[in-house]
């Protein structure tokens, strides 16, 4: 059992949650991930770390209340367990040697997003951050991103916030005015990351995505996880979750992601007729 | 020795209707009353030479067993197959039994053979019924042995270490221990709670049982040997990574490696009501391979409500992997056998739903390398199955973390892990055994590899003194 130290509502949706893990917790990398259940007869579900402090043993994991689970897992509180708590699974992100790097990320991804540019920032690299939101309301941590930044790019689609459209429009001005990187990394939604790796395509710059596919064990042994990157299959628990976002097959990696939408949407659903009998 | 029953075949092993249980996932073999047993047991000669012995691989003493059936002495049958075999109602039920003891049963050249598997399931069964738990502490002698995975390997490796004194940790990637025998194996031909009682039974003797612990990742082999004082290191990581066709197709949705598909049944229990785990319901299902795995995953498919379900193989009947016995249970559960049969394509949509299967019919040529007759596609034969869902079980190879994370330990071209006939591997104090050594293979030849580890790292920890 793995206790909750610290539960907090980011945004309406985003909920990050401290879980006791010290051994995980001493372990972890930036890019790598965790694989828990919230209940005994619970889902198995992949949330990549958001962070964690060897010191208090906590890891930290922020998600965004899509299906059942993390249903089940926003209602938990502070102090309660949960079954089920597996990591530090995947490989780490490649950091070594990086001088200049733009990180971009999307929605929740950037809670990922962040550890990498603030080890990026640790290791003496200048970290351009472009993070976008659908709205104001959903924004998260742009404050730790300011700190772990040199550049920082806020983007809402609405414009309710900072500057109005897409990621790819910063990182679009960017490239056209002559700035380049060693590298870009991004997480966030399949879609957005489809077209960083289109934008930066042309410019021949390295360009990394974090995949984070529907999976089971995370060991490599149930090959749910397969992406097909450069015309080979890899499995992202194992060889990833990074790959190199210029040679993934984006438009399947959209539609492998469907497969279990049907039955999501039936689970999203009882469970929240299952909450409001609850709280009547 | 009471009088030899003559009968030329076996009793017969009751079993729940064929079409009644190819819709639930209750256990399909109901086992022999006692009466059955000792029936059963008076087949057996009771030869000097005991050619039986010689083919189970953790030698269990075949005829002793028996005859303690046949004087319905039920206990003492099971502390003798006990005192070779740890998992006894394991092994009755999953072993390939025609290929093993059965396979070389004097009975067998006129008739059938005893049905020793069939009576080695009776004696655990019943044991587990009515016998006494019998726990087996030994004081420690104060060596610490870690065990990396809770399969058949793992298990058997880890209860011979703890009967001899050894201070036994197993470490399981899974929320459950039990390896292959919870998340691949279904309820129907080995029910979850045998395997419960097994681990627990371990538990009892002292060992540890970490779940959720992914060795490679969260320590890796050093750090269990420098940081954690482990003297030795079993290596039972098994064969899970699953392997694909190369043909177009494979990506779509509808389409599964048959270890995702039956983890999602069994592990995750997908078949109950209210279960979280989603599943796909395909209607018309095809499944590559012929296998265990493929009768195991071709059955489960039947049993989550698929109207048609197709078992795809390119060699002919008689050379299907699986057991005998699996193979009569598919048929008899309305399972379609299409041999001689190869898929070269999945057909998608425009959204990648599974439209349909391109096969292509074979013939069998000369000899290959494993002996079997190697199939050659025939021309002009290509034709197209209607199916929706393809599940894929062409077999596993070695879990590729170990190896990507253990500097200086030897492994083949596939991931296998070189170790010797006593499961010695390159690292000092690492002994390796089961499906991560050899491959996908059977639990009775991982329990086997176990056991000879256990006894080399015995030997190992002795001379080290």
């Amino acid at each position: 059992m793995f206790r909750i130290l610290k539960r907090v509502s980011l945004n309406p949706t985003v909920t990050r949650l401290d879980i006791e893990a010290p051994l995980i917790a001493k372990k972890a990398l930036a890019g790598q991930f965790v694989i828990l259940r919230a209940d005994e007869r619970g889902e198995r579900i992949p949330l990549t770390i958001a962070g964690c402090d060897k010191n208090t043993g906590a890891v930290t994991v922020i998600f965004q209340v899509v299906g059942a689970t993390t249903m089940a897992l926003n209602e938990k509180k502070e102090g309660e367990f949960i079954p089920d708590f597996v990591g530090p699974l995947g490989t780490p992100t490649e950091v070594e040697g990086l001088k200049k790097v733009a990180v971009v990320g999307g929605g929740v991804g950037c809670a990922i997003a962040l550890p990498v540019a603030r080890r990026l920032q640790s290791l003496g690299c200048s970290v351009t951050s472009i993070i976008g939101f659908r709205s104001r309301d959903l924004i998260i941590l742009e404050e730790e991103f300011r700190g772990a930044s040199d550049k920082l790019f806020v983007v809402t689609d609405d414009g309710s916030y900072g500057e109005q459209g897409n990621v790819c429009m910063p990182l679009n001005r960017l490239l056209e005015s002559g700035e380049s990187f060693d590298e870009v990394i991004t997480i966030g939604p399949l879609v957005m990351m489809k077209f960083v790796a289109k934008a930066t395509k042309p410019y021949g710059i390295k360009t990394v995505a974090s995949m984070n596919p529907i999976m089971i064990d995370g060991t490599g042994m149930c090959g749910c996880c397969r992406v097909t990157v450069g015309g080979e299959m890899k499995f992202a628990c194992v060889d990833g979750p990074d790959f190199d976002a210029h040679l993934i097959d984006f438009d399947e990696a959209i539609k492998r992601s469907k497969t279990y939408a049907e039955f999501e949407a039936r689970a999203r659903e009882e469970h929240c007729n299952l909450y409001r009998k609850e709280v009547k | 020795m009471p009088k030899v029953n003559m009968s030329p075949v076996k009793n017969p092993m009751p079993t729940q209707d064929p079409l009644v249980r190819n819709k639930n996932f209750q256990e399909v073999a109901l086992g022999y009353t006692r009466e059955a047993a000792i029936d059963e047991a008076k087949r057996c000669l009771d030869c000097k030479n005991k050619p039986c012995m010689a083919g189970c691989p953790v030698n269990v003493r075949i005829p002793e067993f028996i005859t303690c059936v046949a004087e319905g002495k039920f206990e003492e049958a099971y502390k003798i197959i006990n005192s070779t075999s740890s998992l006894p109602a394991v092994c009755g039920r999953v072993c390939p039994q025609e290929r093993q003891c059965e396979g070389k049963c004097t009975r067998g050249i006129k008739g059938e053979p005893v049905a020793i598997g069939r009576l080695e399931r009776f004696v655990a069964d019943y044991h587990n019924a009515f016998g006494e738990q019998i726990i087996t502490k030994v004081p420690s002698n104060g060596h610490k042995i870690a065990v990396i995975g809770s399969g058949p390997a793992g298990l058997t490796c880890a209860g011979d270490l703890a009967r001899l004194g050894y201070e036994v940790t197993v470490f399981e990637a899974l929320h459950t221990a039990g390896g292959v025998l919870v998340y691949g194996i279904p309820e129907f031909r080995l029910p979850k709670n045998i395997v419960e009682r097994e681990v627990e039974g371990l538990r009892n003797m002292g060992v540890k049982i970490v779940t959720n612990a992914v060795v490679g990742r969260l320590f890796s082999i050093e750090e269990l040997k420098s940081e954690y004082g482990f003297e030795a290191v079993f290596l039972g990581t098994g064969a899970g990574l699953p392997r694909f066709m190369g043909i177009p197709g494979e990506s779509a949705k509808g389409v599964f490696a048959a270890n995702e598909y039956l983890t999602r049944c069994n592990l995750m229990k997908a078949y109950e009501d209210g279960s979280a785990t989603p599943i796909f319901r395909g209607k018309k299902i095809a499944v590559v391979g012929g296998g265990n795995v493929a009768m195991d995953a071709a059955r489960s498919a039947k049993r989550m409500g698929a109207e048609v379900v197709y078992i795809i193989y390119r060699r002919s009947e008689a050379e299907l992997p699986a057991r005998k016995e699996e193979i009569e249970h598919a048929k008899e559960e309305e399972i379609v056998f299409r041999l001689l049969t190869n898929p070269v394509e999945i057909l998608t949509d425009g959204e990648d739903n599974v439209t349909g299967l391109k096969c292509v019919e074979m013939t069998l040529g000369e000899p290959d390398a494993s002996g079997r007759r190697r199939p050659v596609e025939k021309k002009g034969s290509e034709h197209l199955i209607d199916v929706d869902c393809v599940i894929l079980a062409l077999g596993t190879s070695p879990n590729p973390l170990i190896k990507s994370t253990t500097k200086g330990l030897d492994t083949k071209p596939h991931g296998e892990i070189i170790a010797d006939e006593n499961g010695k591997t390159s690292l000092e104090g690492v002994f390796a055994g089961g499906d991560a050594v050899t491959g996908a293979a059977t639990v009775i030849l991982a329990m086997g590899a176990g056991k000879t580890a256990a006894k080399a790292i015995d030997d190992y920890i002795r001379n080290k003194q």
